[in-house]
């Protein structure tokens, strides 16, 4: 479907809105795999995903790292920060974690708002744009095919994880932790490596968002962010790696056309959220994929 | 004990007494519900700014302050019957997101309905700043003080005296149980919606003629009263409190001592180390988890 999406495409500001449901698919689908199949909430998320976008973002512009290594290396220290950090943090249970995830994500944004001399502070920094081997990645065909293919990667890997043998574990922890622990599973290890490949996830889009865009502000790490992930992965469908991709697609064109309504758009925003919310609670796609499957049901 | 401690100590407990009234509507919210009302800092927003429109409007303070906390509880009232009763049996996640939708609808029509300026309330008796042992109080403080006491010994009274307080409290200790007795947990809801609201809107009047009240000052507010309601123990009452004025007194001497920019930060640092160290938060209950 992503190869035939460019013959609908009109002009480039569409495909700057595509390159940018992609990225945040990228990141829907790693924070589904945390919150939709390990069960796990992170209300925090953005903090990775700016932690990802200022890292490359210092490394390129600052000290004249070639991009794409800034990139890599901006991903890992994220994965390690995470890793370091979830270890205390997922021990932690429901809104507990909640206000964890939460706190780590302010922390974030305050200190990437605060820290000007290094971040350029509220106004925010630019970005030197992506290059390989010294040829720069412009024009937003080009991006469009490196996102794309970037998602199709990025779900490929999430669907094979899910049925894997760790992908079981993370579900039975879903189901009952105490349950799982009780059959073997290390639910530690396993939440901990949900936690740290979601982290990559975002850090890794967050990086990608920042050389695409040339620019980075504080907003990408705010607690907002964080609020806009979560609700494109619980409305797209929680443990549904399609209905990440959908949940991204969707609330990310969604204020697109919103902004028509200029002073209602947070009226409509949030009218919107809580309506599909209550009528629609285990999110789009699988509550699609009930109705398909009653319509099947139906005798003729 | 130095003036600047001390004044410290004073700032870090008036907006303590805040935090604490944000984080008892949390405490209330969640014990009747399992819910967590995102959109609880809104209410601070809707009693600040609905005093202001009333006294605009040539009402006198204190019948404005009744109007805007009767306001503020409608609120409450409409967003327990139109979003939370609907979706009863979502999953945690799902009403996390409703009332994140909530309070960001509420914070639309806040910046429809009035501006996005700043405003200011007058203070209550005056702006004379009070001597106290070389440091200054804002007669104001005293009335955050005074009225947070008040409201804390009359919720005491409510849960502990009356017979709908008796019934919170059961629903909150086993529904089913409740139920079987003849408590109404509809009824239940709506009295606990309505409370925290008001509690929130009176916590947004009280503090208003200090840090000045706008559209959007219920983001910060309410998620530090959550933080301060899960540091004390979600679901705790004294809990709630105390969690509250601690996080207060944290971020006072926090800007104080070390960088106002930062206050937020040391704040929260030493909430995610409590609860590292504390998971169910200060006074939280030690729940058990059935297979």
């Amino acid at each position: 479907m992503l190869l035939l999406l460019p013959l609908a495409l009109p002009n480039a500001y569409t495909y700057e809105v595509a390159i940018l449901v992609g990225l945040n698919a990228i990141v829907c689908v790693g924070l589904n795999l945390l919150v939709g199949f390990a069960g796990q909430v992170s209300l925090g998320h953005a903090g990775f995903f700016g932690l990802g976008a200022y890292g490359s973002a210092i490394l390129a512009a600052r000290y004249g790292w070639p991009p794409l290594a800034a990139l890599a290396a901006a991903t890992a220290a994220t994965g390690a920060l995470a890793w370091l950090i979830g270890r205390p943090i997922l021990r932690l249970k429901g809104h507990y974690l909640a206000m964890a995830t939460l706190g780590f994500g302010i922390i974030v944004s305050i200190v990437v708002a605060n820290e000007d001399r290094v971040t350029g502070g509220p106004d925010g920094m630019s970005v030197p744009p992506l290059s390989v081997l010294g040829t720069a990645i412009a024009g937003e065909k080009t991006w469009y095919w490196l996102v794309a293919a970037l998602l199709v990667a990025t779900v490929w890997v999430a669907l094979n994880l899910i049925d894997s043998p760790r992908g079981r574990a993370l579900r039975a922890l879903h189901g009952s932790e105490t349950a799982a622990q009780a059959i073997g599973i290390d639910a530690a290890r396993h939440k901990l490596s949900a936690f740290v490949i979601s982290a990559l996830l975002a850090a890794a889009a967050g990086a990608l968002t920042a050389h695409y865009a040339g620019f980075i502000t504080p907003a990408k790490a705010s607690f907002l962010h964080s609020i806009e992930l979560i609700t494109m992965v619980v409305f797209g469908g929680m443990a549904s790696t399609f209905g990440a991709v959908v949940g991204a697609a969707v609330l990310t064109t969604l204020p697109q056309f919103l902004t028509v309504f200029k002073e209602y758009e947070m009226v409509l925003l949030g009218a919107v959220m809580m309506l599909t919310m209550i009528f629609m609670p285990r999110g789009l796609v699988p509550t699609l994929e009930k109705a398909l499957a009653a319509a099947r049901r139906k005798p003729l | 004990m130095s003036a600047q401690l001390l004044q410290f100590l004073l700032s870090g407990l008036t907006v303590g007494a805040i935090y604490a009234l944000v984080a008892l509507g949390f405490a209330i919210i969640y014990n009747a519900s399992h819910v967590i009302n995102f959109a609880q800092g809104e209410f601070v927003m809707i009693g600040g700014m609905a005093t202001v429109s009333f006294i605009d409007a040539g009402l006198p303070l204190p019948l404005s302050i009744v109007l805007a906390v009767g306001a503020a509880a409608l609120v409450g009232l409409l967003l327990e019957k139109l979003a939370i009763e609907p979706a009863r049996n979502a999953s945690v996640v799902t009403l996390i997101i409703i009332t994140i939708g909530a309070s960001i609808l509420l914070r639309g029509l806040a910046s429809l309905a009035w501006d996005k300026k700043i405003h200011a309330l007058p203070a209550f008796s005056g702006e004379a700043p009070i001597a106290l042992g070389g440091a200054t109080l804002l007669p104001q403080t005293l009335w955050v003080l005074g009225v947070a006491a008040v409201v804390l010994a009359l919720l005491w009274w409510f849960f502990n005296r009356t017979l709908t307080g008796s019934a919170i409290l059961a629903v909150s200790h086993n529904r089913l149980a409740a139920q079987l007795m003849g408590v109404s947990v509809r009824r239940v809801l709506l009295v606990s919606f309505g409370l925290s609201a008001a509690l929130g809107a009176l916590a947004g009047i009280l503090i208003a003629p200090i840090t000045f009240t706008s559209w959007d000052v219920g983001v910060m507010l309410g998620l530090k009263g959550f933080a301060a309601a899960i540091l004390g123990g979600l679901g705790s009452g004294p809990g709630a409190v105390v969690g509250g004025l601690a996080l207060g007194m944290i971020e006072s001497l926090g800007a104080g001592y070390l960088s106002s920019a930062y206050k937020d930060v040391f704040a929260f640092l030493i909430i995610l180390a409590a609860l590292v160290v504390l998971p169910n938060g200060l006074f939280g209950r030690r729940t058990s988890e059935r297979v």
